[in-house]
């Protein structure tokens, strides 16, 4: 028995799951549970409450809205990775979730898991940043849109309340150039630091507390990442200097 | 949850991983247990066919759902299943202790890319970890799994 003493609650349809949200105190979203479970097993994380929405049906889909792609609460990464509307619509979203750990991983992780996560090395917030996407944040108060540049708050932080669940992440359709590129230690790690293009518009992840949105011409102006066993600080900006570059390089 | 065909109960306390039940509760110990944070690959099992790690899920979560785990691949006295039978061929293991997870993310792969490249393959087990560094044979037990598979 690894995780610590949790109440399990699984609500059939959104409005249970909201309105559970709403009434307990310290509960956490269950959905894919690829970040969550980990840090229930060490038990990093000991919430009171646990909230698996898995049980709820029709949250998984992936559909076009307002000329760009929505991705459900329970949208597998293994489903965006295949979807025929990604590929065709945002094929930035697709290559960018390629990077997301391993398919035995995507094939349970969600993308609205991993941006309501926002680990500031995850690719997913950084695309939704550059491509200038939204969530929709839902809870017993109603229905609310969080544009991505007033989403990500700190290193695992958002900006939404504790009853709030990502309902939806939604993403522009690209058109143009557009590139994402890290690198990693190895294949399906987190990156050490890594670049999205979408157009002329540049975001960074895996070298601040967010995923933050930089200029090509000077895209390491006023960042100061952390140095650690894998790589120093130095090597983070210069390797945010050589994949901006490469990235504009197309 | 119905494991290898056979129903069983749910646990009753939430806690318990879904690899912790199908070893302690069910005894089935073919799955294996690693780093269980998500990093080896070792527990991997199929859930509803597709497959995914035993301990980054919870046992009650799979209620109402398929889960195969490796004992389920081939009955007893039963020939062995084109992926066992390429390990077995191709010498693709040292000690086993990653093999049934290795096994089971391959039996995946193949069931979404019957024909993958030797880059396909490497993508394909690059979630799983042998510590015996015997990846070359279990590359090669992929391309042979795919082989039999057809």
């Amino acid at each position: 028995m690894k995780p610590a003493q949790f109440e399990y609650h699984a609500p059939a349809n959104v409005v249970e799951a909201c309105s559970l949200l709403a009434s307990l105190e310290d509960a956490k979203v269950l959905a894919g549970g690829q970040s969550l479970v980990p840090l229930l097993n060490f038990r990093l994380a000991r919430p009171a409450h646990l909230v698996d929405i898995n049980r709820i049906s029709g949250l998984d889909r992936i559909y076009e809205r307002d000329g760009g792609v929505a991705v459900q609460a329970l949208a597998r990464q293994a489903a965006v990775e295949d979807s025929e509307l990604v590929a065709r619509a945002c094929p930035l979203l697709r290559d960018a979730v390629r990077l997301v750990a391993h398919r035995v991983i995507r094939n349970r992780g969600t993308l609205c898991g991993s941006i309501a996560h926002a680990d500031p090395a995850s690719e997913l917030p950084a695309v939704l940043l550059a491509l200038g996407g939204h969530v929709v944040a839902r809870s017993a108060r109603g229905r609310r849109t969080v544009g991505a540049d007033e989403l990500f708050s700190g290193v695992f932080e958002t900006s939404l309340a504790p009853d709030e669940l990502v309902e939806e992440t939604w993403f522009p359709a690209v058109s143009g150039e557009h590139a994402i590129l890290e690198e990693s230690r190895r294949h399906g790690d987190f990156a050490l630091a890594g670049v999205v293009r979408a157009g002329d518009r540049l975001a960074l992840f895996g070298v601040a507390g967010t995923p933050v949105i930089a200029d090509r011409g000077d895209p390491t102006r006023g960042l100061q990442p952390s140095g650690d066993l894998e790589a120093t600080a130095e090597f983070r900006l210069h390797l945010v200097r050589v994949l901006t570059e490469q990235a504009f390089a197309a | 949850m119905n494991v290898n065909g056979v129903d069983h109960p749910a646990p009753t306390d939430p806690r318990r991983l879904l690899s912790d039940h199908i070893r302690h509760d069910i005894g089935l110990t073919g799955t294996h247990v690693g780093c269980e944070h998500g990093v080896c690959g070792c527990c991997t099992v199929l859930f509803d066919g597709a497959p995914v790690r035993s301990c980054l899920m919870l046992a009650i979560q799979a209620e109402g759902h398929q889960v195969t785990t490796i004992e389920g691949l081939a009955p007893d006295g039963a020939p062995l299943h084109p992926v066992q039978q390429a390990f077995h061929e191709t010498h693709g293991l040292q000690c086993g202790f990653c093999t049934p997870g290795f096994v089971m993310s391959v039996v995946g792969l193949l069931k979404q890319n019957p024909d993958p490249t030797p880059e396909e393959i490497d993508e394909g087990i690059s979630g799983n970890l042998c510590r015996c560094t015997g990846y070359a044979s279990i590359r090669r037990a992929v391309l042979r799994a795919a082989e039999l598979s057809r």
